[in-house]
């Protein structure tokens, strides 16, 4: 085993780690500040967070995210892995260049073009069918699953290229019809994938500005949207406490669902004799 | 193709039969799987060139031939993965293009075994029944008989990934015996296993096939597991089939040079036929000084251009030079591979061809062995040689 | 009868692939004509807010193309310079990008599997939070009374504060920050598959460490360098949210732009006028990425 250079190693780990968590540290530092002016100690508090409890407008945004986040997680995941699926067992069809396009499209494509044209596309559908009559939550639900579900269609691809074909094959000649063939043996053992999907769907969607900009009505503003609002116009130390909730939740997240991994891959690499 | 042979009298071969046997037409269990005239073509290479073959009920046949000869791919014409450029399969006389695999009354043990690796060991095996909607304890019962005829009973709740590769290719075979097959094919059975189990397995494999009596088609690339386990072989080439007939009838009548060079070893030398009469032929070769005697007669004009083909075991070293007017000829050892059991001796030739002799140690023994260097003589009997037209 | 009945009707492959196939073209192809369309209207008060396209009035079909905006962007030069600021922009974010996140992630790939595990779950945390509170956090550290001054000041190396709140190099420092995970990541899966064989050989034949890296690493790692540093392009191209916390009023982003004429002006055909030069432009930087993107998935079978 050839070992890199392990100063140049070290220090160059240490920089990008550095880079990556001072604003992280220092927003959590900061939420415990009892000044208004964020960056300026004037001593402990927690009254940011007290705050935090009784602002309405943020808790009422909040609720709103999670219903969305939640919505968009699960039909990321059900049309992303449709997609996935044809993509890596449908082989080349008619129409299968655009059909790469179309996935592959979204994940670069900035999303202010995005915004722009479903909105477009959900006024006409107005005009001319008379759904959707205002902008509200669906529309921010489709807006957020067109986001996502290019993610969740690339992952699912990829795992099921990587997946010994074999096993499907398999279980056609055992005498299981192919949609038996893929709620039985594909979809189980594609589960790891689709649960990446769903979280980073999740992620997505409970972050997005541009988009939920674009596509919100009135009363369906989302969490991002209203921090966006406020921190536009400078520092505010309740946005410090809301960052530090969010990131401790996050932080326990991957703690949780790294060690699950972990303990998922030691399971499935032990051999007993 | 090949000129069927003259019956030679002393050696009682039957009559070699490239297309199938020669049963009656209603003969059902004689012709249990039918491939006619089967071409399978992607896009314009051609894969499979009209194979024909027929397998008898009960039967184990191999298909044999190196990687890119078609052998996989007509397999997976049986088993429903490819579809059929032209031709037909029948199975029991019901004709298969039509139907999808999982309809098909066919079922395959891979060569990566493809066992499910979220279920157990009953799971996999209960899988195949449970798509016939089986009743519950109908399943349980069978599954419990397979595991039992694999020796797996023991392992019945273990995962794939908690096995051997021995133990996963026997829940393997009874994920596909279970369902009770018509046709039961297998894919490189043994090339995901040491070398050293392998025997021992492909033993074990056969008597497992005889006691359920199921119909067997197997892929393989290696000669001894085909001889060893196969009723019947066909040897396949670009694909095309060169040879069919019994491990016996293949090994000691190959019928072209392909056969003779791909199953076992062989010393080839080409000639032309001097004297032909109709129960024996003498041929000349500028390889050997001494002329060749085959005891068996061949079709065709004097003159003609052969090849002939003498296994290495046929092979006899002595230090003397035998009394025999044919079939021998002196020459210089050049190599000794010690293989244990036998020797291989490479001696060469004045004409400066090399001959292969597969000694055995317990002639070696007996004359003590020759070294390299020196000058020995080779020489083998009039019925050890067997002449390929092409 | 019956037999053409079953040749119409739709096979189970099809109608598999019809599914997520029409939702796509519904939901994104079908938008973007939308826009393409609205792009020749012009603006008007009411719902909406453009002029219809094809118009049947008194027996008689109108078609009403509208150029204007069109020339309008050719002309003025302040869409020219938003859309070259633009790239510039994203461009050199991509190349800081590259500088940092190519030996990050190719040390923790080349770290033991026990220390790569934590790295790169070190290297996710930041990802998986929340984005928008990153960026904010830059502000509290690039202010003029915010972290990196104070701390600079206190240690006496300046004595009046850095101008870096509202300005160009805001901007570059929260794009590098914020793409910098969607490099690292392709990156780290594709090097860390690589096989360490071939350095072992170059090694063997006499090649050093750097040599070897130059020679061998670097050019099976291109296409998911170049994947990655187009997954970040071409976003970034269109970028709104950092330069609008981070930087100035003139910090010229088509992204920026592109907002204001639709949320401020509500000159939507002109907003979608925008749009479609920028898809335009963005065309080649995304065939491209689907290349690439395809060359790698078929390499790391």
């Amino acid at each position: 085993m050839i070992k890199p250079n392990r100063g140049l190693q070290v220090t160059t780990l240490g920089i990008a780690f550095l880079f990556l968590y001072i604003p992280i540290i220092s927003l959590v530092v900061y939420s415990f500040n009892a000044s208004k002016l964020v960056t300026v100690w004037s001593g402990f508090s927690l009254k940011w967070y007290a705050a935090l409890w009784q602002d309405d407008e943020l808790i009422d945004a909040a609720v709103l995210s999670l219903k969305v986040a939640l919505m968009t997680a699960f039909s990321s995941v059900l049309i992303g892995t449709w997609a996935g699926f044809v993509l890596a067992r449908m082989g080349r069809f008619r129409g299968v260049t655009l059909f790469n396009g179309l996935i592959s499209a979204p994940l670069v494509i900035p999303e202010v073009i995005q915004g722009i044209s479903l909105l477009l596309l959900f006024v006409e559908m107005g005009n001319l069918l008379g759904w959707p009559g205002e902008r509200g939550i669906v529309t921010i639900w489709i807006g957020h699953v067109m986001l996502c579900v290019s993610f969740v269609a690339i992952i699912v691809q990829s795992r099921l290229r990587g997946m010994d074909p074999s096993l499907e094959e398999a279980a056609l000649d055992l005498g299981a019809i192919p949609l038996r063939v893929f709620f039985w043996i594909t979809l189980p053992l594609i589960s790891q994938a689709l649960i990446s999907g769903w979280l980073l769907s999740f992620t997505l969607s409970i972050d997005d500005v541009v988009t939920s900009a674009f596509l919100s009505g009135p009363g369906s503003t989302t969490l991002p949207l209203v921090v966006f609002s406020r921190v536009r116009l400078g520092l505010n130390p309740e946005m410090n406490a809301l960052a530090t909730l969010f990131i401790l939740v996050v932080t326990i997240g991957v703690l949780i669902a790294n060690h699950v991994m972990l303990s998922a891959e030691r399971k499935r690499t032990t051999l007993a004799v | 193709m090949s000129e069927p042979l003259k019956d030679p009298g002393n050696l009682k071969v039957p009559q070699q039969d490239v297309a199938g046997l020669q049963a009656e037409p209603d003969d059902r269990a004689g012709h249990f799987v039918q491939v006619i005239d089967v071409v399978k073509k992607f896009g314009d290479t051609v894969a499979v060139h009209n194979v024909d073959l027929t397998v008898r009920k009960g039967e184990l046949f191999a298909l044999l031939g190196s990687s890119g000869c078609g052998k996989s791919t007509l397999l997976r014409m049986l088993a429903g993965f490819e579809s059929v450029t032209s031709g037909r399969i029948l199975i029991d006389g019901e004709d298969l293009a039509t139907l999808p695999p999982y309809r098909r009354p066919v079922n395959m043990m891979f060569q990566s075994y493809a066992l499910f690796p979220h279920m157990t060991v009953e799971g996999n095996i209960a899988f195949g029944l449970k798509q016939e909607s089986c009743p519950k304890a109908e399943i349980r019962e069978r599954v419990a008989n397979a595991l039992e005829l694999v020796q797996m009973t023991r392992f019945a709740k273990r995962k794939p990934h908690q096995l051997s590769g021995g133990q996963q290719q026997r829940v393997a075979l009874a994920r596909s015996l279970v369902k009770r097959p018509k046709l039961l094919l297998l894919d490189e059975p043994m090339s995901a296993l040491d070398k050293q189990i392998r025997q021992r397995t492909q033993i074990e494999l056969v008597n497992i096939l005889d006691q359920v009596g199921v119909t067997c088609i197997m892929v393989t690339h290696d000669q001894e597991e085909a001889m060893t386990m196969a009723d019947r072989i066909a040897v396949m080439s670009e694909g095309r089939i060169v040879q069919i007939g019994s491990p016996h009838q293949v090994y000691e009548f190959p019928n072209c040079r392909f056969s003779a060079e791909f199953i076992g070893s062989t010393n080839l030398f080409d000639g032309k036929t001097v004297e032909d009469e109709p129960d024996c032929v003498y041929i000349e070769s500028p390889d050997l000084p001494k002329r060749l005697f085959i005891s068996h007669g061949i079709t065709g004009p004097l003159g003609m251009d052969v090849s002939v083909s003498i296994r290495p075991e046929r092979v006899s070293v002595t230090r003397k030079q035998p009394d025999q007017e044919v079939n021998w000829a002196q020459g210089v050892v050049t190599n000794v591979a010690y293989m244990g059991s036998y020797s291989l001796y490479h001696v060469q030739l004045p004409s400066g061809k090399t001959m292969v002799a597969n000694v055995s140690s317990l002639a070696l023994s007996e004359m003590g062995a020759p070294e390299i260097g020196e000058t020995v003589s080779v020489s083998w009997q009039s019925t050890s040689a067997v002449v390929l037209t092409q | 009868m019956t037999s053409l009945l079953t040749r119409l009707r739709p096979s189970g492959r099809s109608l598999v692939i019809a599914g997520p196939y029409l939702w796509l073209l519904l939901f994104f192809f079908v938008p973007f004509l939308l826009v393409l369309k609205i792009s020749f209207a012009d603006q008007q008060m009411g719902i909406p807010p453009y002029t219809a396209l094809i118009d049947i009035k008194d027996g008689v079909v109108n078609f009403t193309f509208y150029l204007t905006h069109y020339a309008f962007l050719m002309q003025d030069s302040l869409y020219f310079a938003a859309y070259l600021n633009s790239i510039k922009i994203a461009a050199i974010s991509t190349f800081f990008c590259l500088i940092i996140g190519y030996p990050t992630a190719y040390y923790i790939a080349r770290s033991s599997p026990a220390t790569r595990n934590l790295l790169m779950m070190g290297v996710m945390l930041p990802f998986w939070t929340s984005f928008l509170i990153r960026v904010y956090a830059w502000i509290g550290i690039l202010k003029n009374n915010g972290l990196l001054n104070s701390a600079l000041m206190s240690m006496g190396l300046i004595h009046t504060p850095f101008e870096l709140y509202h300005t160009n190099i805001a901007v570059y420092i929260g794009m590098v920050y914020s793409y910098l995970p969607f490099l690292i990541m392709p990156l780290y899966a594709h090097l860390v598959k690589m096989d360490m064989a071939l350095l072992e050989a170059a090694y063997d034949l006499g090649a050093k460490p750097w040599k070897a890296f130059v020679k061998i690493t670097l050019p099976l790692s291109k296409n998911g360098i170049i994947a990655g540093c187009l997954l970040v392009f071409i976003p970034a191209v269109g970028e709104y949210v950092i330069p609008e916390l981070l930087g100035g009023a003139n910090t010229l982003m088509i992204g920026r732009v592109m907002w204001d004429e639709f949320f401020s002006n509500t000159d939507w055909p002109m907003a979608s006028a925008v749009t479609c030069a920028m898809v335009l432009l963005l065309l080649v930087p995304m065939v491209l990425f689907q290349h690439f993107q395809n060359k790698q998935m078929d390499e790391t079978r």
